[in-house]
């Protein structure tokens, strides 16, 4: 049976980690290299790498560093961020990149999607859509509900668009989507779960994967958003790599649980 | 030591061809990526990697005179994704011709149920292996794949996988070895089985 997949997500600026960890073995805490290959030989299925610098200079360190990533990790990656057309994609995916996540790129052209699936192959197309409930309609365990006005966002969750995030995850699905990554605005950061509600909506009515983000603070959300929400994989930044919920443990609670992980 | 051995990626229209290289690096091996029939004539073993589409990959292969040098090869060959469906009879992709040397055909996963999404695309397991590609291996191992279609259960079928229904994740005739799954992908896993072609395939 296909495994439930434990996705960390490291932000890269300059070449180093953003965030701080406290993984006091490693040579250097901000390497993305020596993290990645710890998250791996933890038993991370996948990594993600994306890149939050804004500048042209930054760029080139993103792509030098994804050719390090490729040479050294044995796991699957994807890199996001700041890829805004095709040539992008293909100088990434070129470097030794798994798949890209676009995000703002596709709100504001969707064809970009049938362009990466049509040169490259659905497989390496994930379109990353950051969304938000705006409006007072919840569930009754305090979930925002599909059907309440999710609005998804641009420019790393700054600009609203006119998209609504079924609609948009649908769409997306059609025009060659290998998987949506959807984070919520609601529960990032807030560390009580991930959008689970939305999340099976989205998951039950897609034919691509579903990767759940923002949320997570405990290894229960984990497990809620595998059976409740149904998703398919699900990606967390600080609870890794500040040591809160260690890889290996998760997994093993998982499997106590009843979801199929990979030991 | 195998780090003197001369290993062929052979090169073709298909994708992912990189992380094969890559892979094989990390073994300590420097390979070489070639269409030249020469070449890969002369390597000590041959890995048949991709990505892609069985029609477009296939006519490249044919354009280029691979499809003979590919069938024709006595040293151990590994294909691995696209390169192990190809290997095989008839593709239903595209309804395509392939190059026969598995006499089995390449058929679309038909999902049973919504959870089945089509490409597979994640970690599963291997069982039931019979060949040397997975020496040391533990009776359920997880590999990586991403594909739609798959190869039935027939005689070369060298390990099984369960999606949709059970299927052909590793096939093995004579020289001929190939995965569905991507070794190179694979974590410490994959490791085993690239280091157990390099350094066992053909003894069996």
């Amino acid at each position: 049976m296909l495994a439930k997949r434990i996705i960390p997500c490291l932000d890269i600026k300059d070449g180093q980690t953003v965030k701080g960890t406290n993984f006091v073995n490693l040579r250097q805490a901000g390497d993305p290299i020596e993290l990645g290959k710890l998250y791996s030989e933890q038993g991370a299925d996948e990594l993600v790498y994306l890149d939050i610098t804004a500048s042209h200079e930054g760029r080139k360190t993103f792509t030098e560093l994804v050719k390090r990533i490729a040479r050294e990790i044995n796991i699957p990656f994807t890199v996001g961020g700041g890829i805004n057309e095709l040539k992008d994609v293909d100088r990434l995916l070129n470097a030794g990149a798994d798949k890209v996540s676009i995000n703002s790129a596709a709100l504001k052209r969707p064809e970009l999607i049938d362009e990466i699936a049509k040169n490259f192959g659905s497989q390496v197309c994930v379109v990353a859509i950051d969304a938000k409930c705006e409006d007072d309609m919840v569930h009754e365990n305090g979930d925002p509900n599909i059907d309440g006005n999710w609005v998804c966002y641009i420019n790393g969750g700054r600009v609203p668009t006119q998209y609504r995030l079924l609609d948009w995850a649908k769409e997306a699905n059609e025009r060659g989507a290998g998987e949506i990554l959807f984070t919520s605005m609601n529960h990032d950061g807030v560390k009580r779960g991930f959008a689970d509600v939305a999340l099976r909506k989205l998951a039950d009515t897609l034919t691509i994967p579903v990767i759940a983000s923002g949320g997570a603070g405990a290894k229960e959300h984990f497990r809620d958003t595998f059976l409740n929400g149904h998703s398919d994989a699900a990606l967390a930044a600080s609870v890794f790599h500040f040591g809160e919920i260690p890889i290996p443990e998760l997994k093993r609670y998982l499997a106590d649980e009843g979801v199929n992980v990979r030991l | 030591m195998y780090s003197n051995m001369k290993v062929a990626i052979i090169k073709y229209n298909a994708g992912n061809i990189g992380s094969v290289v890559n892979a094989v690096r990390r073994l300590g091996i420097e390979p070489v990526v070639t269409d030249d029939a020469k070449e890969i004539g002369e390597a000590d073993r041959v890995i048949f990697p991709g990505q892609g589409e069985a029609r477009s990959t296939m006519a490249y292969l044919k354009e280029h005179g691979l499809d003979q040098v590919i069938v024709n090869l006595k040293q151990p060959v590994l294909g691995i994704c696209i390169g192990m469906q190809l290997l095989c009879r008839h593709s239903e992709e595209y309804d395509t011709d392939c190059l026969g040397v598995f006499d089995v055909d390449v058929k679309r996963f038909v999902p049973k149920v919504h959870e089945e999404k089509v490409p597979q695309m994640g970690w599963n397991t291997v069982e039931q292996t019979r060949s040397a590609l997975f020496d040391g291996f533990g009776e359920r191992e997880f590999v990586y794949f991403i594909h739609s279609y798959y190869v039935p259960l027939c005689d070369h079928t060298a390990a099984v996988t369960d999606y949709v229904q059970p299927y052909s994740s590793a096939l093995h005739k004579d020289n001929f070895y190939a995965t569905q799954f991507h070794p190179e992908k694979s974590g410490s896993v994959g490791e085993r089985i690239l280091k157990n072609f390099i350094t066992k395939g053909g003894v069996e």
